[in-house]
């Protein structure tokens, strides 16, 4: 039996969708002009910037979108699958700061960091897709978004979690994917990436976001939804309320969705939060934050929809037993739930930095709740009595062939980033972390990628990086040393 | 008028009772007590006790609101009876508020505005996706003293330095200090993009704004004639 944590009942998730479809139609959705025709067109009344959204028609989209799809890696083959209880994890998105490795201080990310940060995702087992995970400083703000991605793409083959950050910018990053791909229709087919669009809580598909959503959909690459609701600042402070303020946000957005593309695949996801009533921040370790999440998705199962959410991140300023804690628990919670993509991993204090020596340690709180969803097999006819059989009270199990033809599935043997009494380790996890970085580091390999394809993605990128001023390419074609770069 | 009304007026800020404050304060203009004895001695030392009790973690952000509320109720009575007698209350400054661009998050901006005109900031919130030119144009317009740039995202943050470089351009960077703030904002990046000051939550962005107003002060006192 596969362990599963649900934390609404039935009766609570229909009262939660009844709630939504109710607030799209009244007081409605703010939505771009990009999309009025698109929505008048199916008879959806927008005034003054507002949609107001029919439940039928609603729901009829909702019914459209696809209960499944894959994400593939460079090889073509299927390597995520969004969908019933699937369970990935990510490294957190689009930070713009590092904790350095030297002196665990906060500092603009540059290149070199996300490079290592990718090598080290991608010996990693326990991330099944790489996230353009860091903003890299040392290239020029308005080609941020793009040149996340062309390191991703560069340096490894995983499914990737990423996102435009503008409307037009969507289209170079696009255009990337697709030669990195073979071809639009390559992507279409076999979509590598996945892309990230927020709304703006409460209820509101800016432009770039609307954009988004219909030119995702259009190309047929799939789209994220990363709904925010603030609960008590911009949603209801009740966590019942903002799940509900999720659900309409997922739901309109969709609508939206299907009706430029019916049939596109898209994610039923969000990073939602509560607001600290202290302090005024979005703690993204706070137990309620990981029962937003659970709740949030658990909707979207309701429905049928491909579930994502943000988890295992801490809100502390350095990776300490705080952080962890946090990370840990929220791993396992999002695990239980079944919930298909979780991101956050690496990331601390309030999404705000990276640490490449916390992403090794989620790794492990990764792996253990990888274990944990595994659940409890009986592995033979007899679960104990055969092997009382052979042993009596003697009680000498090591020697048994059971045990050695069995152990490996029963026991998770984690890195040496977890102190298990081995003699040699450090005696201080942070250390233990940054040797294991170091052998990761030293392990990895560039996964190939035919020179064809390779001199395509450098043309692309000098080509897009001189229209910024862009000398060369940082991370591609100067790879420094992260402990180097200032 | 008694200390027992006082303390009522002192009391209604603290409790978040608009209609309360509202209430006391029309009492006070109809028993004839100078409006600025009302805010100084009743409403403003509510004002000062939330600020304390926050600090210390025993009241939370929707008492605050509620707080501000109650003041804006019982300035909305005594401003213009102060009008009708010439005068105004001491203006502690004026603010001009606004999210970066390319970001449309309201909250923290909005609750910093709400406190800074609480405490007696004369307040001008240019909403959100405001580019550095527009803070620069209307500080110029308001004559400012304080430009406040909100950031809730890492990717906007980075669009306060253009605030800073856009009131550079305009020549007013000498005359309006730059404070910032947001989610992932630290002093760290205030200092880097050369702006005047970081707060980390609404609370103390009073107590910088008052701090950067002292600043002013003295450096205009400082300048030589």
């Amino acid at each position: 039996m596969r362990p599963k944590l649900e934390l609404l009942d039935r009766a609570l998730v229909e009262r939660i969708l009844g709630e939504a479809f109710q607030l799209i139609e009244d007081p409605g959705v703010r939505v771009a002009p990009y999309v009025v025709d698109l929505l008048g067109s199916a008879g959806v009344t927008v005034e003054n910037g507002v949609a107001h959204i029919p439940e039928v028609l609603a729901r009829r989209m909702v019914e459209s979108a696809p209960h499944g799809f894959s994400l593939y890696n460079r090889a073509g083959m299927p390597a995520v699958r969004y969908g019933g209880d699937e369970v990935h994890f990510d490294p957190g998105s689009s930070c713009l700061n590092i904790l350095d490795s030297e002196t665990q201080q906060s500092r603009p990310a540059q290149s070199g960091d996300l490079v290592r940060l990718v090598q080290v995702a991608e010996m990693l087992p326990q991330f099944a897709a790489q996230s353009t995970a860091m903003v890299c400083n040392d290239v020029p703000q308005e080609i941020g978004d793009w040149y996340r991605l062309l390191l991703v793409l560069w340096y490894s083959a995983k499914p990737v979690v990423t996102g435009a950050f503008s409307a037009s910018s969507l289209h170079t990053l696009l255009e990337l994917l697709a030669i990195e791909s073979g071809g639009s229709d390559a992507v279409r087919q076999r979509p590598r990436a996945v892309f990230d669009v927020c709304p703006s809580p409460p209820l509101n598909w800016s432009e770039f976001a609307s954009q988004n959503l219909v030119d995702l959909a259009r190309a047929g690459v799939p789209a994220e939804i990363v709904s925010m609701p603030l609960a008590g600042a911009t949603a209801p402070v009740t966590l019942a309320g903002s799940v509900v303020q999720h659900a309409a946000e997922c739901i309109s957005g969709i609508t939206i969705h299907q009706l430029a593309a019916p049939g596109a695949p898209i994610v039923w996801g969000g990073a939602p939060a509560i607001f600290d009533m202290r302090t005024g921040k979005t703690p993204m370790g706070a137990i309620e934050t990981a029962m937003l999440d659970l709740a949030c998705s658990q909707v979207g199962k309701y429905l049928g929809l491909p579930t994502h959410a943000y988890l295992v991140a801490g809100d502390g300023k350095a990776v300490d037993a705080q952080v962890e804690m946090e990370s840990g628990i929220s791993a396992v919670l999002g695990a239980l739930a079944g919930i298909n993509m979780i991101s956050g991993a690496g990331m601390l204090d309030f999404l705000a930095c990276h640490s490449i020596e916390k992403l090794v340690i989620d790794a492990e709180a990764i792996a253990s709740a990888q274990r944990l969803i595994e659940g409890i097999e009986p592995r033979a006819e007899s679960l104990a009595v055969a092997m009382f059989a052979q042993t009596g009270l003697r009680g000498d199990f090591l020697k048994l062939k059971e045990t050695r033809a069995l152990f490996r599935q029963e026991q998770h043997f984690p890195s040496a980033v977890i102190d298990r009494g081995a003699s040699g380790v450090a005696s201080d996890i942070l250390e233990r972390a940054r040797e294991r970085v170091e052998e990761l580091v030293a392990g990895y390999r560039r996964p190939e990628i035919s020179p064809e394809r390779e001199q395509e993605m450098l043309a692309f990128a000098e080509r897009e990086g001189r229209k910024a001023g862009l000398q060369e390419l940082p991370g591609v074609t100067n790879v420094e040393c992260p402990s180097q770069v200032s | 008028m008694s200390d027992d009304t006082f303390s009522a007026m002192r009391q209604s800020i603290i409790d978040g009772a608009p209609d309360t404050a509202s209430a006391l304060a029309r009492q006070a203009v109809a028993a004839g007590i100078a409006p600025l004895e009302a805010i100084n001695h009743g409403f403003v030392p509510g004002m000062h006790a939330v600020g304390e009790q926050f600090g210390q973690g025993k009241m939370f952000l929707p008492d605050m609101m509620a707080s501000a509320e109650a003041m804006r109720a019982a300035m909305a009575v005594l401003d213009p009876e102060l009008k009708k007698l010439g005068t105004e209350r001491p203006m502690a400054g004026v603010v001009i508020l606004g999210t970066t661009q390319g970001d449309i998050h309201e909250i923290g901006k909005m609750l910093v505005g709400t406190l800074l005109s609480a405490h007696g900031f004369r307040v001008h919130d240019l909403g959100v996706d405001v580019t550095g030119e527009q803070f620069a144009a209307k500080a110029r317009e308001l004559n400012a003293d304080i430009v406040g740039v909100s950031a809730l995202l890492t990717t906007t943050m980075r669009n306060q330095r253009g605030v800073v470089e856009a009131l550079e351009k305009a020549g007013l960077r000498s005359q309006v200090q730059v404070m910032v703030g947001g989610a992932p904002v630290t002093r760290k990046w205030a200092e880097e993009i050369g702006a005047d000051g970081y707060a980390k939550d609404a609370m103390s962005a009073v107590a910088l704004a008052r701090s950067l107003m002292e600043q002013k002060t003295r450096s205009a006192v400082a300048e030589p004639v």
